[in-house]
Parts: C-alpha cells; sequence; structure tokens
C-alpha cells in the first residue's frame, strides 16, 4: 500500500505564511504529518486551522513558505494539484454531487469506459471496492441525496481512497453528526490510518481528540505553539496553551427562579403539508433555559423553525407572554420579542458578503432608522460593542463575514439577536464550531440573559451541553415530545433512553 | 517518543518573508476601485491618440449627453442585480412611458400630469413585474423576458406602430435647457444617482437589497419583508426606465413605439462593468456610472472612429463579454 515506515513524515509544511487584507492568518507555521497518524489541529476560532489546510488542498496560495511530500518541494497551484499529490479534503460542506449515484460521485472524473461508453459494471466495481475499504455496506446505485449526512461524509472518504489519497484532511467532519455516526466515521479513520493514510482533523471537541489523536498540534493567533503526543497530554494544559489564558471547560450555569410564563406552544404541529411535528405542546419562563434533545431527525429543528414563524404550524397555538402570537413570518415572532440561532448558519443566518456590521443589525434596522433612514452611528456602535464583548475576531465592523472563521461567524448571528434584544432566544446549536473558550463564554451571556429575565429555547445534540445547562429537559422523538425531565434529576442515560423510545 | 524540538513553543521569526496586512489590505482596495476607473481612462487615452476630436470640452458634454439615458437605466438595473435578478424590459418599458407620455401630452394634458403617467406606467409595470417574481416566484429572467414582449407590444398598439412627434419647448427644454450652463440631462443625471445612492448605502431599503441579493433565506429570517422589497426592486427600475423615457422623448421631439431596443444590454453592461456582481448581494452605483460612462465613451469614439454601425454592435458585444471575463478571472484569483 504506501511504502513507508512508520513515523517518517509524509507531509511537512514549513514557514507558512498567509496574509488577508488586515489580518495574518498564518505566520511561519511549521506542520509535519506522518503515515498513519491521526494529526488533530486544536485552535481557538480564528487560529488559522482552516486556513492551513486550504492551503495544503490548493484552494488558497500561500504567501511564503515551503511544502515537502515525501521530503520532495512540491508546489500547490489549485485543488487538482493538491489531488494529484493524494491530497484530499474533507470539509463539513460536502462536496459531492446529489443527483448522482454513489458509484458515480466516487469515480467521477474517473468513469471506466470503452470507446467512450461507460462501463457501468466495472464502475459498480470499483465503488464497491472502494466501499469496502471504508468498511461500508452501501448499494453504489442509490442516489447521493437519498443518504444521510454521515453516510455521504463516508462516500467522501471511499472516494479519496478511490483517488489514492494519502494525506485525508478532515475540518470539524463530526458537527453534524450523532454520537453513534461519530463512533462509525472515527472506525472509519481507523481503518483508513491502519492502512498507512495519514489525517489531518481539526475539531473543537476535545473528548475526539483522546479517542482519535495520535498528535496534536496547537494554533494560536497563526502561530504553531507546540506539538504533543496523544492522549498523554492533559486537556487543561493543551487549552490552556491554545488560549493563553485560564480557561475551564465547564457547564457555568447559574440557576435562578423561574419567573412567569414567556412562551407557550399549545398542541403544535406541522409544518403544514408535512407534518413532522407532531401535537407539540411545552412552556418556557421567564429566567430559564430548556433544553431540547433528541436525535438528529427527531423534528427539533423543525420545531425551532415553527416557533420562529419560518414555517407555519398546521394546528396549534404559540403564545408569548399571554398573548397568541402564532407567527406566520419570521417578521411577526421578532415583534414578539423572539429571536432565533439558525443551525445552519451559512445557509440560514449570514448574508456573506456583507459586513460584520450590516449582518448584526439587519433584523433591527426598522428600530434604528428614522423615516426609512438608518441611522449609521446606532448601527456601528451596537455592532462595536457586540463585537467587543462577544470577542469576535475580525479586523473591524466593516468586514465581510465570509471572511471570518467558522466559529466567528457564528458568534456574529449571535451577535445579532442579543443587538435585537430579543427576549427569547431560540438557539440551535448555539455552539457548534465554537472553540472551549467561546464557548463558555457563551455559556455566561446565556446566564446573564436568563438573570435579565429572558427565556431561552436551547436545542443540542451534545449531552453534557444539555444537562449541564438547561434548566429543564424536553426530549424530542418522531416529532413529539418524548418525556420532560428536570435538569437536577436528568442523566445521559434518561435523555438517551427516551430519545430513543426505550422505556423509561 | 516526542522530541525537545515538537514540544517546545517555538518563538516564530518576525521578519519573515512576504508582505504585511496593511499592505495587502491598501493592494486589495485600491485594485477594486481603480479597475473600473482605470478601463476608462485608459479607453479615453486610446480615443486621444487615435483621433484629436474626442478630447474637447464640446465632445465630452456630448458623450455625458448621451450617456445619461443609459445611465438612468442602469440605476433601476444596479437594484435590481444587487437584489439578485435580472430586468430584461426595461427597453420596452421605454417605448411605453415614452408613448403614453407622448399621447398625453399631444391629448392636451398638462405637463406635470403627462410626466405623472409616463412615470406611473413605468412604475405600474415594475410593479407588475416585481409581483409576479416575488408573489408568483418566477424566475425573474422569464418574466421580464415576457413583459419585454409584452410592453413592446402595448407600445405599438397604443400608437398603431407609428411615433407621436412634435412638443412644445416647454417640454423638450427637459432635455435641451441648461443649469448653471450644464445641460439639463447631466444634472439630472447626477441628481438621480445621488438620491439613488443614499437609498442603496444609507435606508433600510438599500440595506435589505444587498441582503436578498446576498441570501434571501437569511434576510427572511432576519424578519425581513422580502417578498415586498423584492418587488419594490422592479417598481425603481420601472421609473428609471420612465425617466429615461421621459429625458428621449424630450430630446428627439418624438416617442417611438420602437424605442430602447436593446437597451437592457447597455444598462446590464454598464451594471457589471461597474463591478456590481450579477450573482447578486455586492455592487455600488459609482461603479454603474463609470460603467455607463464607459459605454458612452466607447460608443462616441467608435463613431468618430467612423466605425460602420453594423462593427461597432460586435465590437461592444466583445467589449462586454471580456469585462466579465476579466471580473470573473480576477475574482477567482483573489478567492
Ligand atoms: N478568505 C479570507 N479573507 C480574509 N480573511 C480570512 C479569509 N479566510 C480566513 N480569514 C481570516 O484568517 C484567520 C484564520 O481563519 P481560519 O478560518 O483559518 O480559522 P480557524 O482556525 O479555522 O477557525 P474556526 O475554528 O473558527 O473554524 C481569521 O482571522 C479569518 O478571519
Ligand atoms: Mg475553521
Amino acid at each position: 500500500m504506501i511504502d513507508h515506515a512508520p513515523g517518517t513524515p509524509v507531509l511537512e509544511m514549513r514557514g507558512i505564511r498567509k496574509v488577508f487584507p488586515g489580518v495574518v492568518a498564518l505566520d511561519g507555521v511549521d506542520f509535519d504529518l506522518r503515515a498513519g497518524e491521526v494529526h488533530v489541529l486544536l485552535g481557538e476560532n480564528g487560529a488559522g486551522k482552516s486556513t492551513l489546510m486550504k492551503i495544503l488542498s490548493g484552494a488558497y496560495t500561500k504567501d511564503a513558505g515551503d511544502v515537502f511530500i515525501d521530503g520532495a518541494p512540491v508546489s500547490i497551484g489549485s485543488p487538482r494539484d493538491a489531488q494529484s499529490l493524494g491530497i484530499a479534503t474533507i470539509y463539513q460542506e460536502l462536496s459531492l454531487v446529489p443527483q448522482l449515484t454513489v458509484a458515480e460521485n466516487i469515480l467521477l472524473g474517473h468513469e471506466p469506459s470503452r470507446a467512450g461508453v461507460i462501463d457501468r459494471a466495472a464502475m459498480r466495481d470499483a465503488a464497491r471496492r472502494s466501499l469496502a475499504e471504508v468498511g461500508l455496506d452501501l448499494d453504489p446505485d442509490r442516489r447521493l441525496d437519498r443518504l444521510g449526512i454521515a453516510e455521504q461524509q463516508m462516500v467522501e472518504v471511499a472516494k479519496a481512497l478511490f483517488r489514492r489519497a494519502r494525506v485525508l484532511v478532515m475540518d470539524e467532519p463530526t458537527s453534524a453528526l450523532t454520537a453513534r455516526e461519530i463512533d462509525r466515521l472515527f472506525d472509519v479513520i481507523r481503518r483508513v490510518t491502519a492502512a498507512g493514510v495519514a489525517v489531518v482533523y481539526i475539531s473543537h471537541r476535545m473528548r475526539e481528540l483522546a479517542e482519535i489523536g495520535t498528535r496534536v498540534t496547537v494554533l494560536r493567533d497563526g502561530r504553531a505553539v507546540g506539538t504533543f503526543p496523544l492522549p498523554e497530554t492533559s486537556f487543561d494544559a493543551l487549552i490552556r496553551l491554545m488560549a493563553n489564558r485560564e480557561v475551564r471547560d465547564h457547564f457555568p450555569r447559574r440557576r435562578c427562579k423561574a419567573g412567569d410564563e414567556l412562551l407557550r406552544l399549545e398542541h403544535v404541529s406541522g409544518p403544514s403539508g408535512a407534518p413532522r411535528v407532531d401535537d407539540v405542546s411545552l412552556t418556557v419562563c421567564r429566567g430559564e433555559i430548556v433544553g431540547l434533545a433528541g436525535l438528529l431527525g427527531a423534528g427539533r429543528t423543525e420545531l425551532a423553525r415553527l416557533v420562529f414563524g419560518a414555517d407555519r404550524p398546521s394546528s396549534g397555538r404559540v403564545v408569548v407572554s399571554g398573548r397568541d402570537v402564532t407567527p406566520k413570518t419570521p417578521r411577526q415572532a421578532i415583534a414578539a420579542g423572539i429571536g432565533f440561532l439558525p443551525e445552519d448558519r451559512k445557509r440560514h443566518g449570514l448574508v456573506l458578503m456583507r459586513s460584520v456590521g450590516e449582518n448584526i443589525g439587519l433584523p433591527s434596522l426598522a428600530r434604528w432608522s428614522r423615516a426609512g433612514v438608518v441611522s449609521g452611528r446606532t448601527e456601528h456602535e451596537t455592532a462595536e460593542r457586540w463585537v467587543t464583548e462577544l470577542r469576535i475576531k475580525t479586523p473591524t465592523v466593516a468586514e465581510r463575514v465570509v471572511r471570518l472563521s467558522g466559529g466567528t461567524q457564528q458568534k456574529v448571528v449571535l451577535a445579532r439577536w442579543l443587538a435585537a434584544d430579543a427576549s427569547l432566544l431560540v438557539m440551535d446549536e448555539p455552539t457548534r464550531g465554537v472553540d472551549v473558550g467561546a464557548k463558555v463564554e457563551i455559556y455566561e451571556l446565556m446566564n446573564r440573559l436568563t438573570d435579565a429575565g429572558a427565556g431561552i429555547l436551547m436545542i443540542s445534540s451534545e449531552l453534557p451541553e444539555v444537562l449541564g445547562m438547561s434548566d429543564r429537559i424536553y426530549v424530542m422523538r418522531h416529532g413529539r415530545i418524548q418525556a420532560e425531565l428536570d435538569a437536577a434529576s436528568a442523566s445521559e442515560e434518561r435523555v438517551l433512553q427516551a430519545a430513543l423510545g426505550l422505556a423509561s | 517518543m516526542e522530541t525537545g524540538r515538537e514540544t517546545a513553543i517555538r518563538d516564530n521569526d518576525l521578519s519573515r518573508r512576504g508582505p504585511t496586512p496593511a499592505a495587502v489590505a491598501r493592494r486589495y482596495r485600491a485594485s477594486q476601485r481603480l479597475k473600473a476607473v482605470a478601463g476608462l481612462i485608459g479607453l479615453c487615452l486610446l480615443l486621444w491618440i487615435l483621433t484629436p476630436h474626442f478630447l474637447t470640452v464640446a465632445n465630452a458634454l456630448n458623450v455625458m449627453e448621451q450617456t445619461s439615458i443609459n445611465a438612468i437605466v442602469a440605476v433601476g438595473m444596479t437594484f435590481v442585480i444587487i437584489s439578485g435578478g435580472i430586468d430584461l424590459s426595461v427597453g420596452s418599458l421605454v417605448a411605453l412611458s415614452g408613448v403614453v407620455l407622448a399621447s398625453a401630452l399631444k391629448s392636451g394634458w398638462p405637463i406635470p400630469l403627462a410626466l405623472a403617467a409616463g412615470l406611473g406606467v413605468g412604475a405600474a409595470t415594475g410593479l407588475l413585474n416585481g409581483v409576479v417574481i416575488a408573489f408568483g416566484r418566477l424566475p425573474p429572467f422569464i418574466m421580464t423576458l415576457g413583459m419585454m414582449s409584452v410592453a413592446r407590444g402595448a407600445a405599438l398598439l397604443v400608437t398603431d406602430g407609428r411615433p407621436i412627434s412634435g412638443f412644445d419647448a416647454g417640454f423638450r427644454s427637459i432635455a435641451t435647457g441648461r443649469v448653471f450652463g450644464v445641460p439639463a440631462p447631466i444634472v439630472l443625471t447626477l441628481a438621480i444617482y445621488a438620491v439613488a445612492h443614499f437609498v442603496l448605502s444609507r435606508t433600510r431599503f438599500g440595506r435589505y437589497v444587498y441582503g436578498i441579493g446576498g441570501n434571501e433565506e437569511a434576510t427572511r429570517l432576519s424578519g425581513v419583508n422580502v417578498r415586498f422589497h423584492k418587488t419594490m426592486v422592479y417598481v425603481v427600475s420601472g421609473v428609471t426606465s420612465a425617466i429615461a423615457a421621459v429625458l428621449l422623448t424630450a430630446r428627439l421631439n418624438t416617442a417611438q413605439p420602437i424605442a430602447g431596443i436593446m437597451y437592457e444590454l447597455d444598462a446590464i453592461a454598464a451594471v457589471v462593468i461597474g463591478g456590481t456582481s450579477l450573482s447578486g448581494g455586492e455592487g455600488n452605483l459609482g461603479g454603474t456610472l463609470i460603467g455607463a460612462l464607459t459605454m458612452g465613451v466607447l460608443r462616441n469614439g467608435l463613431n468618430l472612429l467612423g466605425v460602420s454601425s453594423f462593427l461597432q454592435q460586435l465590437v461592444i458585444g466583445m467589449v462586454i463579454i471580456v469585462a466579465v471575463l476579466v471580473d470573473v478571472l480576477v475574482k477567482e484569483k483573489r478567492a
């Protein structure tokens, strides 16, 4: 397979520098990767992890530095170059063609053909072989869009293996996966590394480090500040190194007395036409954080969208502070004081080409303008304030959001609803893609919001987060509320049992 | 297993090769601003060398006057394109608004009322475009392509295919008058640009136009009434087309039902040369004005050089393709 003594670097990056307008994203980074290892890249939001990997995959060109493969200098000018050097990248946003079959996707651009006609049987065989390599038993003729996100990801791995990839880069691959799917992905990773493939793995989840990592390199402000063996290095030391200050990975929930009822859902079903949410009733009080747990596809996001008026319920009522507001549009929901942090920030949250300030101000412009003219000062000052408060890493508030790192973008969406003074926040995976330090900051912020009398409905697939931050927990399954638990007496087992529909 | 070299916290050498962020930012901003302007200046220099008559005050004013109509149509087109749409019906709308205005004047309506009729037709047609696009979810390309034919047909029906000409001097002064010595069309154009620029950059409506073009769903989820504002974008385009029709009618002293053919091409070209992205969410009116001037200078230069109108058409089409191509390539390199 790959003729390397274990431990020889397959890949070396030396003195990599990358400058964007207003930021030094990478400032002379050294990085090396050995055959068969899983090398974790750890760092705060905006530290430069994705940028380093984009240079490797040919998406960006470096300003200075050298890349070596098997000790020989190479130049990577385009994604094509990277591919022919055996470097494959799996982004969080998948890069497959949803309308094609599994086999067609795996062999895209390399279709076996006879006299110009595609040899379907050979194609299916080749695809099946690659799928077997990742331990996936899938029908190669299935259309890709029929598969779940986790399976699609594994098809991407199979595709990379088919192309004889020796370096596999995974940038936050698990953020949309369930616990069981993560286990399967890790099995695949173990399988490919056993065959000599080197994996670069980016994640903000410390637990995953210990489970899958061989070594870890910490990036801080565009510099590599150290490489350590895993799992023997302590998390606390790593976190301190990456944040350059004392940060504790914990859930600082300060419970305050729940006040008056803020939100009440009465027998809500929908959206009209396709009821995924089935007869849900729940309440959120002032000062309360209510967790919404459940497996992926249990209807939690759908419920959040109904509350926010993004979709219309087919029946039931949404009552805010005793008033029936059942919103038909997000505008009505916002008028009732509801804010919504969507799960997919790029699609549903941000206008990527516009500035940080504009993105923060979007729902508040009506309040900040007179006769349709926006008060530039209010807009600017509010944006500045939240950028400072949430430590949003951006050169200025005029920077386009597309240029910010993933976790930083999430903070911009959060800032938007804080600026809009929402009294009820519906948060769908609020800390997805956010670094450890920022995560704790977001939790502290949730505390402050509830102290000030706001209510929060939090969807999260991270059980520790649900248990650690919620006052009450609803567990959803197949669009219904399966259980309501008091956070004080809930446990991971009980939540999971309810989510799976096992007797409790 | 780990060597000391690896575990040590490396201190990085600051004096590495490579540019500083400030330098990159400066270069980037300059390139953005200068691209369109440089094209225009280069073109002017070329024409100055080729024909001495080009760089005279008289010709400069002439170019600006002739540019004014396309420049005004391009204002609405900029709104539409930033919102992520396209309006192919502008040329036909110029004709329809023109003949309605002319008929009103001919039937003895007072000038303000006739102007209101012309502008009203533009606004109403734009409204129809907008409603069907925003509420009926028809692709803008299809709706405005259809409207291109509908409005043209209506203009021909109203006039029975004949031009309407001969208006009194009061009306014609819209095109022939001068304000402090500057030809009225130039003043009118600049005024429209000033107002439109204010709307686009300082008002809620402007912000929403960028938001809708950049990410319609995210904008909707921010509580913006997307359908309403999308509709209004086409109304703006209808109104600017109608204003262009007023100017055209006053200048030619005639309203033609076959006026404005291919105006959509010039307007889209002006917008795109000005750096507004056809995929929406980006762009500004300053660029469009430069784009319109570039188109005007190009036409004027080709005329001065005695290039036949057939060849002109061919050259202008190629310029548009090259301008967009350059834009795409530059963007690709930047990413
Ligand atoms: N295309 C770009 N244009 C301008 N600046 C950019 C661009 N891409 C990244 N940056 C900047 O470079 C820095 C590093 O970003 P990068 O995306 O690599 O961070 P990251 O470590 O992956 O963070 P996260 O954990 O949030 O994903 C950030 O300050 C970011 O704003
Ligand atoms: Mg990243």
